[in-house]
């Protein structure tokens, strides 16, 4: 089978010399939705920061089998589209059409294709008629479609979320898990919401210290309560 | 947190409201430009202007209250740099007061410039907050953008345009955390701790800056900025500039035949 994400012993150190990742090898297959969970601080950001190569350290990255390379860079960013937690970052623009057509413009479409992947990714996150809304005048429920939106209208192989569901209120939290489980394509999701990995994620991959520490099926995972005690994941 | 646009009433359907971008940036530029440009002794023609930023705002629906009050808070800073003026202005004495050690005098010709400054500085005023009330910040900015501002100036007014009520909610936030931590002592621990807020808040813009740039990257942005042009300027814009115009010239010529 392809490899959609293919990481070998990836290393980051931050700026200030905190090492960020250790050696870290992850593959991910067409298809699957893998949920990363671990503490604060175990490393998931900056890994998923890696699979658009936002930060490239000193590793072997291939995305859909393209290595991460200056080259293809763009291509790479199209394929991958990377949702990060606070939809204040991801929305920039002064309207939600100027953000959600913000990528589909950088990849150089024709203004109708442009608007057509607006309006059909907007739809595909319940969105539609808020074009001309101010980012700002929206709910944090509502912020976090649009941020969605915005990579969904690159129609990405690989839909990359970091936190979709903190500062949700239940409802929104249950809403937005049904509008995920409707996306076909490929999904990897740090969280700290287990509801969120048992509801929507059959693979589960667990981080602590910067390196992978699990890596299994979600039930397997998630009902090895030393295993999550270990690691500041179980409730008690 | 809700906070009052600079755009506020932008949303409002009006003939004004729908006139391009464009035809308005250049519309109010030219007003101001036969403002500042009309001789200070012509009061007739600073009526005749008056009337038409006045006929304007009742066509643009704005609520006339909105328009006084906003065009009131340049006052203070107009005064500010024109308050002095009566007082070094050289001319037939209005007043002469002693003021404790001072002899200080006020000439006629000096108040007739202060006047002049206020009427001019307030039409002016006037013409943007039409400006500004009747076009979404957004569509200025792209009217701008055409008119050959600098891509530079664009992106900064329209981060500056996105993030700055973000801000406030966070200098906000900050505040309220604060207070609730009995906020008080002397003047110095004061100064020390909003002196630490303005230094978290600067750091805070920076990593959210980071955090921007990071998103934009994702989405594939190369440095270029590239945008759609939807701007229209349809024959409402052409019969508006040229009538706006020939009303600003007007007096001059009925004054110049007369």
């Amino acid at each position: 089978m392809d490899k959609v994400v293919d990481i070998k012993s990836v290393s980051y150190t931050y700026p200030d010399g905190n090492q960020g990742l250790k050696s870290v090898d992850l593959t991910i297959y067409p298809g699957e939705n893998v949920a990363m969970i671990g503490p604060n601080g175990a490393g998931k950001s900056t890994l998923l920061l890696h699979l658009n190569g936002v930060l490239r350290g000193n590793s072997t990255v291939e995305i859909c089998g393209l290595p991460m390379e200056e080259k293809n860079l763009k291509e790479i960013r199209k394929r991958v589209g990377l949702v990060f937690q606070d939809p204040e970052d991801q929305l920039f623009s002064l309207s939600v059409f100027d953000d959600v057509a913000f990528g589909p413009i950088n990849m150089g479409y024709s203004e109708s294709e442009v608007k057509q992947r607006v309006t059909q990714a907007l739809e595909w996150v319940g969105m539609s008629g808020y074009e001309h809304r101010s980012p700002h005048h929206l709910s944090v429920g509502e912020k976090k479609r649009v941020a969605i939106a915005t990579v969904l209208s690159l129609n990405p192989e690989v839909l990359v979320i970091d936190e979709p569901t903190s500062n949700l209120d239940p409802r929104s939290k249950w809403s937005l898990i049904e509008l995920l489980k409707q996306f076909p394509m490929t999904k990897i999701i740090a969280t700290h919401d287990l509801d969120l990995v048992r509801a929507l994620c059959q693979r589960t991959v667990v981080m602590d210290g910067g390196e992978i520490v699990a890596d299994g099926n979600t039930e397997d995972i998630l009902d090895d309560i030393p295993l999550l005690k270990a690691h500041g994941l179980a409730p008690r | 947190m809700k906070h009052s646009f600079i755009d506020e009433y932008s949303d409002l359907d009006s003939f004004i409201h729908r006139l391009d971008p464009r035809t308005k940036l250049i519309a109010s530029l030219a007003f101001i430009v036969a403002v500042v440009l009309t001789p200070a002794n012509n009061w007739r023609i600073f009526v005749c202007y008056f009337c038409v930023i006045a006929v304007l705002l009742i066509l643009s629906r704005l609520p006339p209250l909105y328009v006084l009050k906003r065009s009131l808070v340049i006052f203070p800073f107009v005064l500010l740099i024109a308050v002095f003026i009566p007082f070094f202005k050289e001319g037939e004495l209005a007043g002469s007061y002693n003021i404790w050690m001072w002899q200080v005098s006020v000439t006629y010709s000096g108040l007739f410039i202060l006047a002049n400054v206020v009427v001019k500085a307030w039409l002016c005023i006037l013409g943007l907050i039409l400006l500004s009330s009747t076009t979404k910040l957004a569509d200025l900015l792209k009217g701008l953008k055409q008119l050959g501002t600098p891509q530079v100036m664009i992106l900064i007014l329209s981060f500056m345009y996105r993030y700055i009520f973000v801000l406030v909610d966070e200098v906000m936030r900050m505040q309220q955390a604060r207070d609730s931590r009995n906020f008080g002592g002397n003047r110095l621990h004061q100064l020390k701790t909003i002196g630490n807020m303005v230094g978290t808040l600067f750091i805070r813009s920076y990593e959210r800056g980071e955090r921007i740039y990071a998103a934009m990257l994702s989405r594939g942005f190369d440095g270029q900025v590239r945008t759609l042009h939807n701007l229209s300027f349809r024959p409402a814009d052409a019969y508006f500039g040229v009538i706006f115009c020939m009303v600003l010239v007007s007096p001059y010529i009925i004054w110049w035949l007369g």
